[in-house]
């Protein structure tokens, strides 16, 4: 009875076994035959060739790419209005020498875009473009070929129109009043205490018998900021010479060292004082910025330094060296065009140059008129582009409340 | 000609790298990212000369038997072992090498303790600015106070218009007074320059003759 009954058992296992692989591969059959995929969309598995291709999209442009070095071709299109960008993979963009020659891939773009920059498109050479749409499913709708396209290099920018018309302005003002100046007329320029102080401030290390602490900055020789604090290092120095007063220099980077002490050295002889020029007091420290700071704030600490100048950009290490500066009871004079790191220099320092300041202060010290006559130039500028930014503000702010339709000078700003 | 030379050089050099701005075309542009990677070779050099006035400044001083010539020690020994190390052991330049050891043990946390020591003399440059001595520094303190207590949870707490208060001080008197002095250092930075390219301003060169 008992055997009966594992036989029996046994024999429904059995059955139902096999009733299971049988519905499974129903299942499969029919999940993989053409009207599954046509109740679920997510499932590819036809054949592209089974079902129609899909609608193309249509090519509208196709052209160089204004304004620049050549072998570049813009390619627009519309997708087809029947086609869903859902169901789209993406755009394959194909070039050919003729319309029916062979086409090749000249990339792709993603199924949102319309457009597509071919930046390998010979030059001088006409091409022909088509656009394929591929879908998810593997279809694909071929677009007709445009063409033909040329790929130019342009000699000039015309984006940049703009910037030129105030470069060319900016220079004849600079010359002109370059010139004004060398004829001996009077030009104004408005006191700079910082700079005025200078005179006092080399004095009182003299006085003191304690050396003057300049430091440029971390930047490099490329930064106009580095430069104009080599400006400004040159009438320092000259000062310095002719106080006989010690002048230290650590720098941060070898290509400004080795132009400031060409800049001292040759300062100390215009002033009479070859002699007096060390070499090492213009040296080498270490382009880290941490170390930099760690090696000046010793140098202020063991020679207290009557006076610090601070000249050209500065980063973080801006108040670490101002406020050691100031807890040695040096005077402090700082310039930099650096705008986060002004409110430090403006805290801890006793005078600051801020931003453009710094660039005008070897004119200043100097009072050479050549120079001053550059300051005036750029002053000029100045209040021209002043005026623009006031024309440019009024018509920004009449576009908003709805006075005019189109900001008008809005190009006036724009370069490519 | 020891003047001529440069001011020459530094006007083609300069006129070219002005008028590349406004020449797409690739013979120029070639020419440009040409110059710009000479700069690399220049810099290798550069960096000779660094470490040779470094050496030489050191030498002198401990050649003088100067007051603080024991730094001067400091600096060549590590300046040596680390060459050395560099140099005649390049395994050593692999994470976990001799090398990577000393600078991520030595060189990396004395930097960052020196950065650390930012936020006390930021306290310290604070306490100094913010004495209400005249109507401008007791404006900075108002206004500091208030974006201070805007950067944090407490602010909205006390008052839930402080928040924005902040963030009118940041974008409109903040912003205004940044771009005013922005406009007057990017003219001022053209200034220098084509006073340079020109010849006008030769203090760059030691003098002005």
């Amino acid at each position: 009875m008992l055997a009966d009954m594992r036989a029996s058992t046994t024999g429904r296992r059995g059955a139902g076994f096999a009733a299971l692989v049988t519905l499974l591969t129903a299942a499969a059959l029919f999940l993989s035959s053409p009207a599954a995929l046509a109740q679920d969309g997510d499932q590819v598995a036809t054949p592209p060739d089974s079902l129609p291709p899909l609608t193309a999209p249509t090519i509208i442009e196709a052209f160089d790419t204004p304004n620049d070095r050549g072998n570049s071709i813009n390619i627009n299109w519309e997708p087809s209005p029947t086609l869903e960008a859902d169901k789209l993979e993406y755009y394959r963009v194909e070039r050919a020498p003729s319309p029916d020659g062979d086409f090749v891939l000249a990339g792709r773009s993603g199924p949102l875009q319309t457009s597509y920059r071919d930046s390998e498109a010979p030059n001088l050479e006409p091409v022909y473009y088509r656009v394929v749409a591929v879908g998810q499913d593997g279809r694909e709708g071929v677009s007709e070929s445009y063409g033909p396209v040329e790929a130019y290099t342009h000699w000039f920018n015309t984006d940049r129109i703009n910037v030129m018309i105030a470069v060319i302005f900016f220079v004849i003002a600079i010359v002109y009043f370059v010139n004004a100046a060398k004829t001996g007329k009077d030009l104004f320029i408005r006191r700079l205490a910082g700079l005025d102080e200078m005179d006092n401030a080399v004095g009182r290390a003299t006085e003191m018998g304690k050396p003057i602490l300049y430091i440029s900055g971390l930047s490099t020789i490329s930064d106009v900021a580095t430069i104009a604090a080599i400006n400004i290092l040159g009438e320092v120095a000259q000062k310095t010479a002719e106080y006989n007063t010690k002048l230290i220099v650590p720098c941060a980077d070898p290509i400004v060292m080795a132009v400031e002490q060409e800049v001292v050295r040759e300062a100390y002889a215009k002033a009479g004082r070859p002699d007096a020029y060390n070499e090492d007091d213009v040296f080498y420290l270490t382009r880290s910025q941490f170390a930099y700071v760690a090696g000046v704030n010793g140098i202020m600490v063991r020679q207290r330094p009557a006076t610090i100048l601070y000249m050209g950009m500065f980063f973080a290490e801006s108040l670490l060296l101002a406020e050691t500066g100031a807890s040695v009871g040096s005077i402090q004079i700082a310039g930099t065009d650096a705008v986060t790191q002004l409110p430090f220099f403006i805290t801890s320092c006793d005078y600051t140059l801020i931003g453009e300041e710094l660039y005008a202060a070897s004119a200043y010290l100097s009072r050479e008129p050549v120079l001053l006559g550059g300051l005036k130039g750029q002053d000029a500028v100045k209040f021209v582009a002043g005026v623009f930014l006031i024309i440019g503000v009024i018509s920004a702010t009449l576009v908003a409340a709805g006075v005019i339709d189109a900001d008008f000078a809005a190009s006036w700003f724009v370069t490519g | 000609m020891r003047r001529q030379l440069p001011l020459a050089l530094c006007f083609i050099a300069g006129t070219f790298m002005a008028v590349q701005y406004f020449i797409p075309h690739p013979v120029v542009q070639d020419s440009y990212e040409r110059l710009l990677s000479w700069l690399q070779t220049l810099l290798a050099f550069a960096f000779l000369l660094g470490t040779v006035s470094l050496i030489r400044m050191h030498y002198h001083k401990i050649k003088n038997r100067a007051e603080d010539r024991g730094f001067s020690w400091v600096t060549l020994i590590g300046l040596a072992a680390m060459i050395g190390l560099g140099f005649f052991h390049p395994e050593h330049n692999a994470p976990g090498g001799w090398f990577d050891l000393v600078f991520q043990n030595v060189q990396v946390p004395v930097e960052a303790t020196m950065f650390s020591l930012l936020a006390f003399y930021i306290a310290s440059a604070a306490f100094r600015a913010f004495r209400a001595r005249t109507l401008e520094a007791t404006l900075l303190l108002v206004a500091a106070c208030i974006v201070m207590l805007g950067r944090v949870p407490l602010g909205d707490l006390i008052y839930e218009g402080i928040p924005s208060a902040t963030q009118w001080i940041l974008n409109v008197p903040n912003v205004a007074a940044k771009r005013g002095i922005m406009i007057g250092v990017g003219l001022g930075m053209m200034a220098t320059a084509l006073k340079i390219v020109l010849g006008i301003e030769r203090a760059w060169m030691g003098g002005r003759d």
